[in-house]
């Protein structure tokens, strides 16, 4: 035994080569094991027990195992193991519960040795002594593990788990005696080979089973555990309680876990579900693994390392029926990808950034950023470890204070704040959005409502507030952006000018882009002036000849104009009453169903919609020939965007609502759904409730409108026998009494229906509130003063 | 307007405080208002009785409140409320008012009365209840039954909670009306009373409520999967999956998905177990209670519509008495036998093979149902549209490949699936299996120290058997050595047929076991059934996954 182990040790791993090369098999595979010299890898699965020899080009088939016309579940393997000192010794755990062992030199054509049926239940996984040549380890799911002497006819000792499952079973590399066994429970044991009636030592690993366990092939205190947790942990076992030294963090369930030969600190592992990769990890740097396999299409089931030496090859079997080997040259690399720049921002509008050191000294030399932000930059070193193979990135990290009165947000709140979405004529809101970007210095959003405006509103309507805005406020941006149109370049100079200028640089970063946008889209902003010049607005260059535009425009405009309706903005805001969409079906049906509703009621379910009729009528376009709005709809959709890729979600989102049905049909609803989503979280980070609210309610998108309406549900019980009213809110299904009655008319109530939270008296929303006109105590006579507001 | 009526669902509601004295207020409330109506209807206290006038509607809400009571006073884990409702009912009853009785006896149709009470359950138990009180305003008849095993308990309404309740993928009402779907394929009027009252107190669309037509395509699209997976999980594939992920507007989510398939699962077991116990009406609900007087003879509805009158055949019990008092003993014996000749006869593996299909098969020969008669007392028909049963595993033909848990086995891939799309569901699902599983009291009828390991895994096997799912590493032998016939033909019914599940064969099987563990029985049967359906559809999700 002792001469053995030395020529394990002498086998030099110069005589390995290879590719990365794969085979087929013909069924999938549950665990594979190599023999000693790294030559020949056994494949063993539920149908599927093969012996190939691993050539320098390709995997060549050498044997079948499985013989026999109906072959048995003693073939069905769940794990298998080639013995590490005697090269014709496999063993082989069936799910069945058997532990077969298999002598290769046998001459017949069935190579089976010996047949152990003596756990009940699956076996889980054998294991060979790694010097001793007759001994062999089983652990199966019935909670036992068993010892062979392989010259015996049954097992020699029974180690009881106390009925948890046994996972998985590893002789220590290096105690003669020690082995560890990993149980479904989460626990780990260690146990003296010895002493069969009770374990050294217990600690739980995981919280759930722990699918396996290894051994560090040098260190003799390291053991590594993988669990369904996702987790990989390592163990240093030489202390009084096992501590955990390292732990990885993967994205599966850790099915596998091998170290990897002659090199410290980097260990392989595989997942059983969903992940298919097999992950190499370096245990210092457990947040991002050190090489990756992306070969398999199933999930691998099987990774052993070729030679105990040898580093730089890995096999892997796998659920799709094929056999790897993996050369770790080919190995992706993570960390190569990896974006070794971080950006993150702090409460208070504080920017950190992370960068190659490299970067940030390059950079150093110009002008990092305008304004007066403070820079700090911080270095972290860690000191150069030569055995890690990690590429040295140190990176500088800068915070970047924003000063107080350029904080961050300030025009996020402002703008949020100010913008008017809805309540007024198209145009008047326009023109109000238009300025107050402007009065925060954001000229180009500015202009983009003013462009807005001009594209969107009738001319009729337009005459009115029109002229002199623009004179005001819309000349100069105007100008701006088309006079640019014939010297892209520079555009772009103009952007550094005023930057320089010291303006802030939010909104530098919204210009510039800005800009070029215009800039690639100047063939449809010509046409836009075109057409406006109908309107009086003359630009400078603005006089191209569009005489074909016009007369398409004179044919189809009128159709157009027909189906230009107000959108929902019209709604007067008071009204929080507005009824949500789950409730009108209600009312409608019970309409139907009660047909001596009283005229009340029907007056006040319309309140809502007779009022903001009257606001369309008053902005009924009037006729005058102009470029139908939609001509614009895809410019304005790619400004959109543009201005939600930009950051400003909040642009995207106020253009999208003020302009309301005009745009909405451009946009499909998932993006809109996107931006709304962004935008409100937004506005509910920096607490502007009021305003989120707003943009929920004149959201079109169902899935926004819908976000107002959780937890609204109001539950009513009958008054008389107490009982949930399930389908109306005023006749009680069981007693079949009317339930809600008005204070006021003592009739009952079947729309609206106003309370007062103070003595839970109510009626009618118009009688109460006529009575309140008059009078503060409850119409009930309870004294209450109550109040209406 | 009443001015009692907001505050009166709090008084209800306060009944399950902990705290006995806002207990007592809220019960004074109740008592108080009891009265007031009552003497609406009576003016002249104790006067001529008139039975006419207090079943008129008027008295109708009156007549909820005393059913109300009269759950309370059998339901309550509160003995000073029981007391209470009891006494006030009493005084009702002085006053000429018809109260009502609870109809049949006991949550159980199976379990004599005297088995299941409120008041006599341990400390454990007993705090258990509180909580499901508190937290429902009810203590269903289900975690009555189930209250003979607290630990099951506890787990159940842990994950039954974070299945409704909790943060997850699917709205309120959807979990509900999902529960409804599953439900009603095996006609459980029980559990879809249930939901219909809380589907509709979440704010669902009653309309959905008349038939699958009625709901979203996004729901109507699950009906299928909701089908196969009741009866014959073993067809469901990956293209089932795909159907619905991938139905553009009305496509599930993966997760959303999963939380379905959860649920789907949990209320088809969940069925079984209703019908395996036997479970009755809530007494509040229709059908639960009575105001006519008790007639002579002691036939309750239920128990004529099963034909399992009291006393009905007293003869045939004692006969049949005499004649299986052995039974126990057999069983330990035999189970003792096999663990002591495990070795001596060590089957071939092609007998083993041979053994897993002859069960199979075998199991397709035991009759379902005695008789077919059945009577849901809300159309519960509407929610499902064509008929289509559990068809057993492997006839008629078609070859379906058996499902080999070591290929695909809750703890190692159905967990982690649904612990990836789910969060701790996985984790509640397996403590849940878990618990069933292992619970064990080591007593076998009066025997104690028994170890029962062997005859659960039996049962457990059998049902996965039935489903085509086969454990390499069991010997189905042992299943004909433990399982009589009328115990399979108990586990099939209840398994493959819920519905068809009577009086008779819960009698039949077991004789001299207890109630406690007959519901055992019933809890294992349940959980190896949604394991088994949850197999099934999380394969098959991997499948399309990879």
């Amino acid at each position: 035994m002792e001469k053995m182990s030395r020529v394990t040790t002498a086998l030099g791993s110069s005589s390995i080569s290879g590719r990365t090369m794969f085979c087929h098999l013909d069924a999938p595979a549950n665990a594979i094991s190599v023999c000693r010299d790294a030559t020949q890898v056994v494949v063993a699965g539920r149908n599927i027990f093969k012996i190939y020899a691993l050539e320098e080009e390709q995997f060549v088939e050498k044997l079948n195992l499985r013989v026999g016309r109906k072959p048995s579940l003693n073939f069905s393997c769940a794990d298998v193991m080639w013995h590490q000192m005697e090269e014709n010794l496999l063993a082989t755990a069936a799910t069945n519960g058997a532990v077969v062992t298999w002598n290769l030199g046998k001459p017949s054509r069935n190579k089976q040795e010996q047949l152990f049926t003596e756990h009940k239940r699956t076996v889980n996984k054998v294991c060979f002594h790694p010097t001793e040549v007759y001994m062999l380890l089983s652990g199966s799911q019935d909670g036992y593990m068993k010892c062979f002497d392989l010259r015996k006819k049954e097992s020699v000792s029974t180690f009881s788990g106390q009925s948890e499952s046994v996972r998985d079973v590893q002789f220590s590399m290096k105690d003669y005696f020690t082995f560890a066994a990993s149980f479904e429970n989460g626990n780990v044991q260690l146990w003296d080979i010895r002493r069969p009636d009770r374990y050294e030592r217990m600690f739980t690993a995981h919280t759930g089973p722990v699918f396996c366990c290894d051994w560090h092939p040098d260190d003799r205190g390291w053991l590594a555990t993988g669990g369904r947790d996702k987790m990989v942990k390592v163990w240093d076992m030489t202390t009084n309680r096992a501590k955990e030294i390292f732990c990885v963090q993967t994205i599966a369930s850790v099915a596998r876990v091998k170290w990897r030969p002659e090199r410290k600190w980097h260990l392989a592992t595989c997942s059983m579900m969903v992940d298919h990769n097999i992950y190499v990890w370096d245990v210092r740097r457990p947040f991002i693994p050190f090489a990756t396999f992306e070969e398999h299409k199933d999930v691998t089931t099987g990774i052993v390392w070729r030679h105990q030496h040898d580093p730089h090859f890995l096999l892997s079997g796998s659920k799709d029926s094929t056999l790897y080997q993996h050369m770790f040259k080919d190995a992706s690399r993570p960390v190569d990808r990896a974006n070794p720049e971080g950006l993150c921002f702090g409460l208070f509008g504080d920017l950190a950034f992370a960068a190659k050191e490299s970067l940030i000294s390059g950079d150093a030399s110009r002008k990092p950023y305008p304004g007066g932000d403070r820079r700090y930059p911080i270095f972290f070193f860690k000191k150069p470890n030569p055995t890690e193979q990690f590429a040295h990135v140190s990176s500088a990290l800068s915070v970047f204070e924003s000063s107080v009165e350029s904080r961050h947000m300030d025009w996020l709140v402002k703008t949020a704040r100010l913008y008017l979405l809805s309540g007024k004529p198209f145009a008047e809101l326009c023109d109000h959005n238009a300025k107050v970007a402007k009065e925060l210095n954001r000229p180009q959003v500015s202009t983009t409502w003013t462009m807005l405006r001009i594209m969107f509103s009738d001319p009729a309507n337009l005459s009115t507030p029109g002229p002199n805005h623009i004179g005001k406020l819309g000349t100069l941006p105007l100008m701006n952006s088309f006079s640019m149109k014939e010297m892209g370049t520079g555009l772009v100079a103009e952007g550094r000018l005023e930057r320089s200028k010291g303006e802030s640089r939010q909104d530098n970063l919204h210009l510039e882009p800005g800009n070029s946008l215009i800039n690639s889209n100047n063939d449809e902003n010509e046409e836009t002036e075109g057409s406006e010049g109908q309107a009086e607005y003359m630009f400078g260059d603005a006089e191209l000849d569009d005489d074909d535009l016009y007369s398409m425009e004179h044919e189809n405009h009128a159709a157009e104009e027909q189906e230009y309706t107000l959108p929902q903005e019209a709604f007067p805001l008071r009204h929080e009453i507005m009824d949500n969409p789950s409730a009108p079906e209600h009312l409608q049906q019970d309409k139907a169903d009660s047909p001596h509703a009283s005229g009340n009621e029907a007056e006040v379910m319309c309140l809502t919609p007779i009022e903001s009729f009257s606001l369309i009528s008053i902005s009924q376009p009037l006729f005058s020939p102009h470029l139908p709005a939609q001509f614009f709809c895809p410019v304005v959709r790619e400004m959109l965007i543009h201005y939600a890729e930009q950051g400003d979600v909040q642009m995207a989102v106020s253009v999208l609502i003020v302009l309301g049905d005009r745009i909405r049909k451009e946009i499909d609803d998932l993006t809109q759904e996107h931006w709304y989503t962004s935008y409100i979280d937004l506005l509910q980070r920096l607490e502007l409730w009021n305003v989120s609210n707003e943009v929920i309610k004149l959201s079109t998108c169902s899935a926004i409108t819908c976000l107002n309406q959780t937890s609204t549900t109001l539950h009513v019980n009958c008054s008389n026998c107490k009982r949930p009213m399930s389908n109306r809110g005023w006749i009680c299904d069981r007693c079949h009494q009317c339930a809600s009655v008005c204070a006021v008319c003592h009739h009952v109530v079947k729309g609206l229906f106003v309370w007062c939270q103070g003595c839970s008296h109510g009626g009618h929303l118009e009688h109460v509130m006529n009575w309140l006109k008059s009078s503060s105590h409850c119409p009930a006579g309870c004294g209450h003063l109550c109040e209406y507001t | 307007m009443d001015i009692h009526d907001q505050d009166a669902t709090a008084r209800w509601e306060e009944l399950g405080s902990r705290d006995p004295s806002s207990r007592e207020a809220a019960m004074e409330h109740i008592s108080q208002e009891v009265m007031r109506r009552v003497e609406g209807i009576v003016p002249i206290p104790a006067a001529v009785p008139s039975p006419p006038a207090a079943a008129c509607p008027p008295a109708s809400d009156l007549n909820d409140i005393l059913a109300r009571l009269l759950m309370l006073s059998k339901r309550c884990p509160f003995d000073d409320v029981r007391e209470r409702c009891i006494w006030l009912l009493r005084n009702v009853q002085d006053l000429g008012i018809r109260i009502p009785r609870p109809l049949g006896n006991g949550p159980s149709r199976f379990i004599p009365e005297k088995e299941i009470q409120v008041s006599k359950v341990d400390p454990r138990t007993q705090s258990i209840f509180e909580d499901a009180f508190a937290a429902l305003g009810r203590l269903d008849n289900i975690s009555l039954v189930m209250g003979f095993h607290p630990q099951y308990l506890e787990n159940f309404l842990k994950t039954q909670h974070y299945l409704l309740q909790m943060d997850g993928p699917l709205s309120l009402h959807y979990r509900h009306y999902i529960g409804i779907m599953a439900a009603a394929r095996h006609q459980c009027s029980y559990l879809v009373n249930l939901h219909v009252n809380d589907f509709v107190q979440v704010g669902g669309d009653p309309k959905w409520l008349n038939g699958l037509e009625g709901a979203p395509k996004k729901l109507q699209a699950l009906g299928e999967l909701n089908k196969i997976l009741a009866h014959r999980p073993w067809l469901l594939t990956k293209a089932h999956i795909e159907n619905l992920l991938k139905a553009e507007e009305h496509s599930w989510s993966l997760a959303e998905l999963i939380h379905a398939v959860v649920l789907l699962t949990h209320y088809h077991s969940l069925a079984s177990f209703t019908f395996g116990c036997g479970i009755t009406p809530e007494i509040h609900s229709d059908g639960g209670h009575t105001f006519r007087p008790p007639s002579l003879s002691q036939y309750c509805v239920c128990d004529i519509a099963n034909g399992n009158g009291h006393g009905n055949h007293p003869e045939e019990k004692l006969g049949n008495h005499q004649e299986v008092s052995g039974e126990v003993e057999v069983l330990m014996e035999r189970m003792k036998q096999l663990q002591e000749c495990r070795d001596e006869e060590e089957a071939s593996q092609e007998e083993m093979a041979t053994r897993f299909e002859r069960e199979k098969t075998e199991s397709m020969l035991v009759a379902t149902a005695e008789d077919d008669e059945c009577v849901p007392s809300r159309d519960v028909s509407r929610h499902f549209e064509d008929p289509y049963g559990y068809k057993d595993f492997s006839r008629r033909g078609e070859h379906v490949p058996t499902f080999r848990v070591q290929d695909y086995s809750w703890e190692d891939h159905g967990y982690s699936l649904v612990n990836r799309l789910y969060p701790d569901v996985g984790q509640l699902l397996d403590d849940k299996f878990q618990m069933a599983y292992n619970l064990t009291y080591n007593t076998m009828a009066t025997h104690k120290d028994v170890d029962t390991s062997m005859l659960r895994r039996a049962i457990w096997n059998y049902i996965h058997c039935m489903f085509g799912i086969r454990y390499d590493d069991y010997d189905y032998g042992e299943i004909n050595q433990l399982l009589d016939r009328s115990f399979k033909v108990y586990i099939k019914t209840m398994v493959c047929s819920p519905e068809k599940t009577t009086k008779r064969m819960y009698e039949s099987f077991w004789r001299q076991f207890q109630h406690s563990e007959k519901v055992h029985v019933n809890l294992l049967l349940m959980e190896a059934r949604m394991q088994a359906e949850l197999l099934y559809a999380l394969r098959a999700i991997t499948r399309y996954m990879t």
